[in-house]
């Protein structure tokens, strides 16, 4: 988030060809659609209708950017890698739609992939609010259990004895190798990738909220007791917010496994998410179907990082400055 | 005050507070099988009296924060007795305010925070919240309660950190060379503050320094400690009158008496003073 403004200081005066070279670069991509008749006739007003919104979207940012320091210099660092895509659109519509040269139906357009999303939106909705259910429940029960064991181990001699070595051990097998037991042992499919999801976040959070506990410097603890604070306290009020750094750590690492294992969990017998519905699709070999399912895991993970970033942010605000994040 | 080994000179002369007796502390190496120890303390005595101004000083390594540990219950020794207001110490307490060498506030807490720790752990937050801001006046952070430690100076550091000790009101407060990362201006000032505080709560205070001259300006008696094995050596009295001046002839007698006892004592007393 603040490298966005941070690359173009020249962004403050001057004039960068680069926005309005960006706006034209998807003005042509629309142009060349508009231009060149597709091979197989297809409707082509989502993905013109999609180009278009973002070519106009772009114009309005520049628009404001003219108004306000902030928006140009955020403009200005964008606007290179927003030509570049603009032409990649470009030629990818010609070589494949335009053009047929890329094979199908493994290679389609961006034309077929947009056409598709919005002829299928409501089945890709209910798949992503499937997919978003269940990597809430899995994930956020990962981290809860990884969080308290952590902080047990961390914080007992008794549960770092029992508990550790259990953590360690079953902490590295991948979460996917436990599917056949999920599968004989829960009632239903979402169970089972709950459960995944949950033991493939547990292991990381554990791990690092056990670090970072042990990694606290033993003056905080000192100065609490000194202070008057009993153990409850210093867990609380020492422990913890001394931990949470590393417990943000672990849970960055979690996100990554379990957005592998919510799609893995879904490929092998759900009946619902985006994992299913790449599969589903894929029997019917309707690829752009996978590639729209794809592009719309692109966004909602995206999304889901986005919003732990910000807890993230909130949560150590204290830490603004001490790090160089 | 209710042991019956206390001797009282006069009976004016306030109660004994803190009782270090026949204390010994050896630490030995963590590593296995290594054999090697430190005498970091060995049969150290000593009594402060309630209200005194009372400063260790000695090289580095002769045991210092040891002893200012092990009276503070942050750790035990071997043998000997550790007694405050007659009563053997076993662990920590708030009565016992510490200051660390470094200011070590809690860097996800602000200021205001920091300064509340100790009420909030003792749970009587609610009774004595006014006393916060107080404290943050005292120490001059006003305007940086909504600080971060890491947003402030080392001096502003240390002062939250005495105002975080001080809002207990302990009846001891150890200071390990607070001061001793700051510069002469910012310590000149935070001496006086000190001093300040010292008689307005009339409290009794340890302090830990390498500084003579700190020593000197304001201590009631200078504890001059030896190392390998830490022992103490010489206390001299350093009772006279107060507000004191730096360039007065007692001051500088008495400094120059303190420096001869560390040539004495085979101290390279420069050396440290220099620190
Ligand atoms: N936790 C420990 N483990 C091992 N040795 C220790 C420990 N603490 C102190 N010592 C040893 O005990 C001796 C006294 O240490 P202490 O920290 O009390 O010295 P000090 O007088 O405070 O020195 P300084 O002025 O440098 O702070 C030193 O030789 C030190 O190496
Ligand atoms: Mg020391």
């Amino acid at each position: 988030m603040r490298h966005e403004t941070g690359g173009d200081v020249r962004g403050k005066k001057g004039f960068s060809p680069w926005p309005p070279l960006a706006i034209l670069a998807f003005a042509f991509a629309l142009g060349g659609n508009i231009l060149i008749p597709p091979v197989r006739a297809i409707n082509e007003t989502p993905y013109r209708t999609l180009v278009g919104f973002i070519a106009l979207y772009m114009a309005g940012r520049y628009g404001l950017s003219f108004f306000r320091p902030g928006v140009k210099a955020a403009v200005e660092f964008k606007a290179r890698f927003f030509a570049a895509v603009g032409i990649a659109l470009l030629a990818w519509d010609m070589l494949s739609t335009k053009a047929g040269i890329f094979p199908l139906p493994f290679f389609p357009g961006p034309v077929q992939i947009v056409e598709v999303a919005r002829a299928d939106w409501r089945e890709l909705l209910r798949s992503t609010l499937y997919s978003l259910r269940l990597f809430a429940y899995g994930f956020a029960s990962g981290t809860v259990l990884g969080v308290v064991t952590g902080i047990l181990i961390g914080w007992s001699r008794q549960w770092n004895y029992w508990l550790f070595p259990v953590l360690k051990v079953c902490g590295i097998v991948p979460a996917v190798a436990w599917i056949p037991f999920g599968m004989a042992v829960f009632p239903s499919s979402f169970i089972t990738g709950v459960f995944m999801i949950a033991i493939c976040s547990w292991f990381p959070v554990a791990l690092a909220t056990t670090n970072g506990i042990a990694s606290i410097q033993i003056s905080y603890f000192e100065a609490a007791r000194t202070l008057g604070a009993d153990d409850r306290f210093i867990l609380r009020h020492v422990a913890i917010p001394a931990t949470a750094p590393s417990i943000f750590t672990g849970v960055s690492a979690a996100t990554g496994l379990s957005f592998c294992t919510l799609i893995v969990s879904e490929m092998v017998g759900a009946e619902a998410g985006l994992g299913w519905y790449i599969n589903w699709a894929k029997g019917w070999s309707a690829y752009s179907k996978v590639y729209a399912a794809i592009a719309v895991m692109a966004l909602v993970f995206s999304a889901v990082l986005a919003l732990l970033n910000f807890v993230r942010g909130k949560v150590l605000a204290w830490q603004s400055g001490l790090t160089n994040e | 005050m209710s042991s019956p080994s206390i001797v009282i000179n006069s009976p004016a002369a306030p109660p004994v507070i803190i009782e270090v007796k026949n204390v010994t502390r050896v630490f030995w190496d963590a590593r296995e099988k290594s054999e090697k120890s430190v005498s970091a303390l060995e049969n150290v005595d000593l009594s402060v009296r309630k209200g005194e101004f009372v400063s260790l000083i000695g090289p580095s390594g002769c045991g210092k924060t040891t002893l200012l540990r092990l009276i503070a219950g942050l750790d035990a020794p071997q043998s000997g007795e550790l007694l405050v207001e007659g009563e053997p110490v076993t662990g920590t307490s708030h009565e016992r305010g510490y200051v660390f060498q470094q200011a070590n506030l809690f860097p996800w807490e602000t200021v205001e925070e920091n300064i509340a720790f100790g009420l909030k752990a003792r749970g009587v937050y609610e009774e004595y919240r006014g006393d916060v801001a107080e404290y943050i006046a005292m120490a001059g952070l006003k305007g940086f309660e909504r600080s971060y430690p890491h947003q402030i100076s080392g001096g502003m550091a240390q002062r939250a950190s005495l105002a975080r000790a001080l809002i207990n009101r302990p009846k001891a407060l150890l200071l390990d060379e607070p001061m001793g990362a700051l510069d002469s201006f910012t310590r000149m000032d935070l001496q006086e503050k000190l001093l300040e505080l010292w008689q307005k709560f009339s409290a009794t205070i340890i302090l830990v320094t390498h500084d003579i001259d700190e020593a000197v300006y304001l201590s009631d008696r200078i504890v001059i400690m030896t190392p390998r094995p830490g022992r103490i050596s010489e206390i001299i009295d350093a009772d006279y009158p107060r507000p004191r001046s730096r360039s007065s002839a007692r001051f500088v007698e008495l400094r120059n008496k303190v420096l001869e006892k560390f040539h004495l004592a085979g101290a390279e007393a420069p050396v440290e003073y220099a620190i």
